[in-house]
C-alpha cells in the first residue's frame, strides 16, 4: 500500500517532504509540486473528513515552499469546525498562513473564534492568537467584547493572549480603547510574569495612543512599575525567569519602556524612576549580550526623561564602554543611541567627543551596518574646533564608500564645510577635494555650492580657486576627467576668471595647506598647483577635453559658454579664431543644445570686443549665495534654519578668541550680551573706544563683517566698518549674526560707510557691507520679524516634521513652511504644496532644498492673500522619498493658525 | 510593535518557515521581502553585526548551526533583546525536539510553529519563561 499511493501521487506528510527534498532539481521539484496540487484539489472536492488533515498539512508545507495554496483556504476553516484539537490546531495554522486581512473569507472566521473563545482553555487559546496575529479592524469590532471578556479569566494562560490580543484590538480600532483600559491597569498588579509582560506591553501601547491613559498612569503606575523593576534587579537567582543571571530581561526591558514614555517631560514622574534606573545602570551584569540589552534600554530612558544630570553621564559611560566592545552588535547599538541622542541635542557635547577617535575608526569597519550608524554620528562630532580633523577622515571615508551614499556624504561635507570654516580658503580647498574624488556621484547640489563660494570670494581667492581647478584638471589627467562635477566647475571658473587664471606669474595665496601638511611641507605643491598657464595652454587643455571621451553633454554645454565668455578675458589675437574654430564645430551637432549655442554664440563672435565685452561680463553674485555666504562659518546651517546646539556656539566663542590672534577668524554667534562685547573688542583689538550703542540685552543685532584683504594695502574700494564703531541695531528680533572674515596683514584703508548708530529703526537690519569687492552686495544681512512669528506643526510621519510659521502683514500673511528631517534616512524630492479656499490667494516661494539628510531641514516661504479676512484653512500635499526607497504621499488639512492673523 | 516577521532560512537559502505578524503586507511584498532579506544575510561574513536596516525596518539575525533565525523588527526595538527573543525560541525548539536540528524542524513544521504561537502574539513575547512554554506544549499534546 505504501508503495501503490506515491504512485497515484497520494503522499503521506513525511513521504511528500522526502519526495521533494530528493528532487536533483527545480524542475523535479515542480513537477513533484503540481502533482501533489492536483491530487490535493481533487482530494478536497471529496470531503473526506478523515484525509483533511492530512491535505492540509502537505497544503501547508507546498505553500511554504513559496507554492500557490490558496485553494486550501475554505478547507482551513473546515478543519477549524472539526471538535478535535488537533485538527483545530491545524485549521488555526493555516488561517494564519493563507489569509491576510484583504481577503473576505477572513470574515467566515469570525464565528468560529467566537464558538472557540468560549470552549476549553487550550481551545480559547488558539482562537485568541488566530485573532492576535491576522485581526482585521472588522474582526476586532466583533470580537472585542470577547478579548475584554477574557481579560478577566482566572486562568493566566489566557489572560495573558487576552492582553496582547487587546493590544491588536486597539491598534486596528482607537475607538475601543477605552473598554480596555482599567483591565488592562489591574494587569500591573500580577505576580505571574507573563500576565505582567503582555500587561505593560499593552499599557505602554496605549500610552502612546491615548494621553488621557498617560497621565493616568503617569500619576498613579509609576510607583508599581518602580517596585516591580527594584524587585527583579535585586531578585536572587530565580531558575525559572533566569536568563545568563539576571531575572526575566524581558519584563524588565518593557518596564523600562514604558518609564521612558511616562518619564518623559514629566519632572515628578521621573524623580520617582532615578534610584532604580541607577540601580539597574550599576547593578546590571554587562558580559552578555543580555546584560547589554537592558543597560542599552536604560540608557535610552535616562537620556529620555527628565533625569539627574549624574545619572546622565552614568548613561553616556556606559555608551562608551559599548563603543569600545569588541562585539559588533553593541557598538552598532551605541553608534544608534549616540546618534539620536546627539539629535537631542541635550547631550554633553565634549562626552562624545572623547570617542571621536572610536567613531572615526567605525568609518572603516568592514561592516555596512556599523560604517552606516558611525558615518551619521560622525556629522554630528563636528564642531570648529575639529572640523579640519573631521574633514580629512570624512573626505578620506568619502573616497572609498559605495557609490549610492558618495552624494549624500559630499552634500553634508560641503555643508559642513561652509558652516564650521576655520576660513574661506580652507572651504575652497575642501570642497575642491571633495570633487576631486566624488565628481563623479555628486549631483548639482554641489557643484551650486562651490559655484556660490567662488562667486563670493575676493579676487585673490577666485584666482587661487581657478588656479587649482585648472591644475588639478591639467596633472591629474584621466583620473580628474572622469569626475564630472569637477569639470563643470573648472570649465565654468575658468570661463568665469580666465582672466585671472592666466595674468601675473604666482598666485597672491600660498598652496593648499591640507596638501602641504600631508606631503611633509614640500614646496613644490604650491606651484604645482597654482602655476599660470598661458591662454594657448588652457585653449588646448579645453580642446582635448573635448575630444575625450569624458566629456558628457552637460560639461560640453558649459565649456562652449567657456570660450565664448574666454574671448573677452583672453587678450591676443590668435585666440579669437582658435576658439571660433572650437565653437563652429559643434554648428552640425546631433544635439539641439550644443547646436544651437554654437550658432548663436558664432554670432557674439562677430561683434566688436567691446559690445562683447558688455554681454560677457561676469556674473553678479547671486542674491541667495550672498546670504548664505554671510551665514557661514558661524556653525549655523547656512541653507536650512535648524536651531543649534547652545554648547557648540559657546565653543565657537571660545574659538574666535583664541584664532583672531592668528590670521584668519571664523564667525561666532554669541548666545549672550556679555559675549557680544567681548567679540566685539577681540574683533577691533585693544584701544578702540568701543562705542556702544544702548541696545536691550536680549535683542540686538549685531551684523558685523569686516573683510579685510590680504597682503599689501588693500585696494581704496574697498570698505570696511570702520574701527571703534559698532552697528547695533536695536530689533524686536534676537538674532545675533556676526560675520568676521579676516586675512589679517597689513593696514588697510579705511572708508566708513558712516551708518547710523542706534538710530536704526526696529525691524530693520543693517548691512554693513554695501558692496565689498566690487563682487556684488551681500544681500540683506538677518533681517528680524517685527513680530514673534507664531509656528505649527502641520505634519509629522516618518521622522519628517513640517512646522508653519505665520506672521501677519496687513491683509496678507507670510507663511514658513520648515521641513525637518529627524528620520535616519535622507529625504529626497521632497515637495510641499499647498492649496487654499477660493477667497484667498497664495504666491510659493521656491522651497530652499528638494534634498533633506538626517537631522537637516529646508524651508519654503509663502505668502497668502486673505483680502476678504475669512479664516485660514490650508491643505497641503507632503511629497517626500525615505532613503529613495519609499515614496511617501500624503495630503493634511491645517486650520488651526491664529484668528489675530487675520481678525 | 516588536517583531514584523521571523524567518529561518538555512545556509543554503531555502526558507523553513516564515511567520508574519503583519497582516496588511500583499503576498508579492512578503515574498520581496523574504528573498531580499536572506539573501543579505547569508551573504554577510560571521564577524559582521547581526542588525540590519532594510527599508523602514530592522532585520535582526543570529546563526545557529546551519539555520539563520531572522526577524525584522521595528526600528526603535532594542536589537539586543530581539536577539534574546531569538535564543528563547531556539532554547524551546531545542528542549522540544532534544537537541534540535534542522531536520527536525522540515518534518515537524507545524510543531515549530506551535512553538512561535506560545512565544509570540502579534510579534509580541507572551511569555518569558521557559518552562511554562515547555509544559504548555507537554499538556497540549496530551489533549491531541
Amino acid at each position: 500500500m505504501d508503495k501503490l499511493l506515491p504512485r497515484l501521487g497520494a503522499y503521506r506528510l513525511k513521504d511528500l517532504i522526502k519526495a521533494i527534498r530528493g528532487c536533483k532539481t527545480a524542475a523535479d521539484e515542480r513537477a513533484v509540486i503540481a502533482k501533489e496540487s492536483a491530487y490535493l484539489r481533487t482530494s478536497f472536492k471529496e470531503e473526506n473528513v478523515d484525509i483533511r488533515h492530512q491535505n492540509v498539512a502537505k497544503l501547508l508545507y507546498i505553500h511554504m515552499l513559496g507554492y500557490s495554496a490558496h485553494f486550501g483556504q475554505i478547507e482551513c476553516l473546515k478543519l477549524v469546525a472539526s471538535p478535535r484539537f488537533a485538527d483545530k490546531r491545524l485549521g488555526y495554522l493555516g488561517i494564519m498562513l493563507l489569509l491576510d486581512e484583504n481577503q473576505e473569507v477572513l470574515t467566515l472566521v469570525t464565528n468560529s473564534l467566537k464558538n472557540d473563545m468560549n470552549s476549553q482553555p487550550f481551545i480559547v487559546g488558539l482562537a485568541l492568537c488566530t485573532l492576535g496575529n491576522i485581526s482585521s479592524a472588522e474582526m476586532a469590532r466583533d470580537l472585542s467584547g470577547e478579548v475584554e471578556r477574557l481579560l478577566a479569566s482566572s486562568n493566566t494562560y489566557i489572560r495573558k493572549k487576552a492582553a496582547l490580543c487587546a493590544l491588536r484590538v486597539v491598534r486596528k480600532v482607537p475607538d475601543l480603547l477605552e473598554n480596555f483600559v482599567s483591565r488592562a491597569k489591574s494587569l500591573l498588579n500580577e505576580r505571574n510574569h507573563g500576565v505582567l509582560l503582555t500587561g505593560v506591553t499593552l499599557l505602554t501601547e496605549m500610552c502612546k495612543m491615548s494621553n488621557e491613559v498617560l497621565v493616568d498612569l503617569r500619576t498613579h503606575s509609576v510607583a508599581t512599575l518602580v517596585r516591580h523593576l527594584k524587585n527583579l534587579v535585586t531578585a536572587g537567582f530565580s531558575p525559572e525567569h533566569d536568563v545568563n543571571g539576571i531575572t526575566d530581561p524581558f519584563v524588565q526591558v518593557k518596564i523600562l519602556r514604558l518609564m521612558r514614555i511616562l518619564g518623559k517631560g514629566d519632572a515628578e514622574a521621573s524623580e520617582a524612576m532615578n534610584d532604580v534606573l541607577a540601580q539597574v545602570a550599576t547593578n546590571t551584569e554587562a558580559s552578555k549580550n543580555v546584560g547589554n540589552a537592558i543597560l542599552y534600554e536604560a540608557v535610552l530612558t535616562i537620556m529620555d526623561i527628565e533625569s539627574e544630570s549624574s545619572l546622565r553621564v552614568l548613561a553616556i559611560n556606559i555608551l562608551g564602554r559599548f563603543l569600545s566592545n569588541r562585539d559588533n552588535n553593541i557598538r552598532y547599538v551605541a553608534l544608534t543611541t549616540l546618534t539620536k541622542t546627539s539629535q537631542n541635542t541635550t547631550t554633553d557635547a565634549s562626552a562624545l567627543q572623547r570617542h571621536r577617535a572610536t567613531i572615526l575608526e567605525c568609518l572603516r569597519d568592514s561592516d555596512i551596518s556599523i560604517r552606516r550608524r558611525a558615518l551619521d554620528l560622525s556629522f554630528f562630532l563636528i564642531n570648529a574646533q575639529n572640523i579640519r580633523i573631521l574633514t580629512r577622515e570624512l573626505l578620506s571615508f568619502l573616497e572609498v564608500c559605495e557609490g549610492d551614499v558618495k552624494n549624500s556624504v559630499a552634500i553634508r561635507i560641503c555643508d559642513f564645510a561652509g558652516r564650521y570654516r576655520p576660513n574661506k580658503r580652507w572651504e575652497v580647498d575642501t570642497v575642491c577635494r571633495v570633487l576631486r574624488v566624488a565628481g563623479a556621484f555628486v549631483d548639482q547640489t554641489v557643484v551650486n555650492h562651490f559655484i556660490k563660494l567662488v562667486t563670493t570670494s575676493p579676487p585673490e581667492l577666485q584666482q587661487y580657486a581657478v588656479r587649482k581647478l585648472y591644475n588639478t584638471v591639467k596633472n591629474e589627467g584621466e583620473k580628474a576627467l572622469t569626475q564630472e562635477g569637477l569639470l563643470q566647475v573648472t570649465v565654468w571658473c575658468v570661463g568665469e576668471f580666465g582672466d585671472v587664471l592666466v595674468s601675473g606669474t604666482s598666485g597672491l595665496l600660498g598652496g593648499d595647506e591640507e596638501e602641504i601638511a600631508q606631503t611633509g611641507g614640500l614646496a613644490d605643491t604650491h606651484n604645482q598647483y597654482q602655476t599660470a598657464p598661458t591662454e594657448q595652454d588652457v585653449l588646448d587643455m579645453i580642446a582635448d577635453m573635448l575630444k575625450g571621451p569624458y566629456a558628457t553633454e552637460l560639461v560640453k554645454e558649459y565649456t562652449m559658454t567657456t570660450l565664448v565668455k574666454l574671448t573677452s578675458r583672453f587678450t591676443q589675437d590668435s585666440t579669437l579664431s582658435q576658439i571660433r574654430g572650437l565653437l563652429t564645430k559643434y554648428k552640425v551637432n546631433v544635439q539641439l543644445e550644443l547646436q544651437q549655442r554654437s550658432v548663436e554664440f558664432e554670432q557674439l563672435l562677430s561683434l566688436d570686443r567691446e559690445s562683447r565685452t558688455a554681454l560677457l561680463e561676469r556674473m553678479p553674485v547671486l542674491e541667495s549665495a550672498a546670504k548664505e555666504e554671510a551665514k557661514k562659518g558661524m556653525g549655523v546651517p547656512t541653507t536650512e534654519t535648524a536651531p543649534v546646539a547652545a554648547g557648540q556656539q559657546q565653543n565657537l566663542v571660545a574659538d574666535l578668541g583664541g584664532d583672531l590672534l592668528g590670521l584668519s577668524v571664523g564667525g561666532g554667534a554669541a548666545p549672550a550680551k556679555a559675549q557680544n562685547d567681548d567679540l566685539y573688542n577681540l574683533v577691533f583689538g585693544g584701544g578702540a573706544p568701543a562705542a556702544k550703542a544702548a541696545a536691550p540685552a536680549s535683542n540686538n543685532i549685531l551684523d558685523l563683517l569686516g573683510d579685510i584683504g590680504l597682503g599689501g594695502p588693500a585696494p581704496a574700494t574697498k570698505a570696511m566698518p570702520p574701527s571703534g564703531q559698532s552697528f547695533y541695531a536695536p530689533s524686536a528680533g534676537n538674532q545675533n549674526d556676526l560675520l568676521g572674515d579676516l586675512f589679517g596683514g597689513g593696514a588697510p584703508a579705511m572708508s566708513p560707510q558712516a551708518p547710523p548708530l542706534s538710530t536704526q529703526p526696529s525691524a530693520a537690519a543693517i548691512d554693513p557691507l554695501g558692496d565689498l569687492f566690487g563682487s556684488g552686495g551681500f544681500g540683506g544681512g538677518s533681517a528680524a520679524p517685527a513680530a514673534a512669528a507664531k509656528s505649527y506643526v502641520a505634519y509629522e510621519k516618518n521622522g519628517f516634521r513640517v512646522t508653519l510659521s505665520a506672521k501677519r502683514d496687513g491683509n496678507a500673511i507670510d507663511v514658513t513652511a520648515d521641513m525637518k528631517n529627524n528620520g535616519m534616512s535622507p529625504l529626497s524630492d521632497v515637495a510641499v504644496q499647498v492649496a487654499v479656499p477660493r477667497s484667498l490667494q497664495i504666491t510659493m516661494h521656491p522651497q530652499s532644498s528638494n534634498m533633506i539628510a538626517p537631522g537637516a531641514s529646508a524651508s519654503q516661504r509663502m505668502r497668502i492673500e486673505n483680502p476678504t479676512k475669512v479664516a485660514v484653512r490650508l491643505r497641503l500635499k507632503v511629497v517626500y522619498n525615505i532613503g529613495g526607497q519609499q515614496q511617501i504621499e500624503d495630503i493634511v488639512e491645517f486650520s488651526q493658525f491664529d484668528q489675530s492673523l487675520w481678525s | 510593535m516588536t517583531v514584523k516577521f521571523m524567518l529561518l532560512v538555512s545556509r543554503q537559502g531555502k526558507i523553513r518557515l516564515t511567520k508574519w505578524f503583519t497582516s496588511d503586507w500583499t503576498v508579492k511584498e512578503k515574498a520581496k521581502t523574504v528573498k531580499d532579506v536572506s539573501q543579505t544575510v547569508l551573504s554577510r561574513k560571521t564577524k559582521m553585526c547581526n542588525v540590519l536596516e532594510y527599508k523602514d525596518f530592522k532585520v535582526v539575525y543570529r546563526r545557529y548551526a546551519s539555520l539563520f533565525f531572522i526577524a525584522g523588527t521595528d526600528l526603535d526595538d532594542n536589537e539586543l533583546l530581539t536577539l534574546e527573543i531569538i535564543h528563547r525560541y531556539v532554547e524551546v525548539l531545542d528542549k522540544w525536539f532534544l537537541n534540535v536540528c534542522e531536520l527536525d524542524i522540515i518534518f515537524n513544521y507545524q510543531q515549530a510553529y506551535m512553538i512561535i504561537d506560545e512565544l509570540l502574539i502579534g510579534g509580541e513575547l507572551q511569555e518569558s519563561s521557559k518552562r511554562s512554554v515547555i509544559n504548555t506544549l507537554k499538556r497540549m499534546e496530551e489533549v491531541s
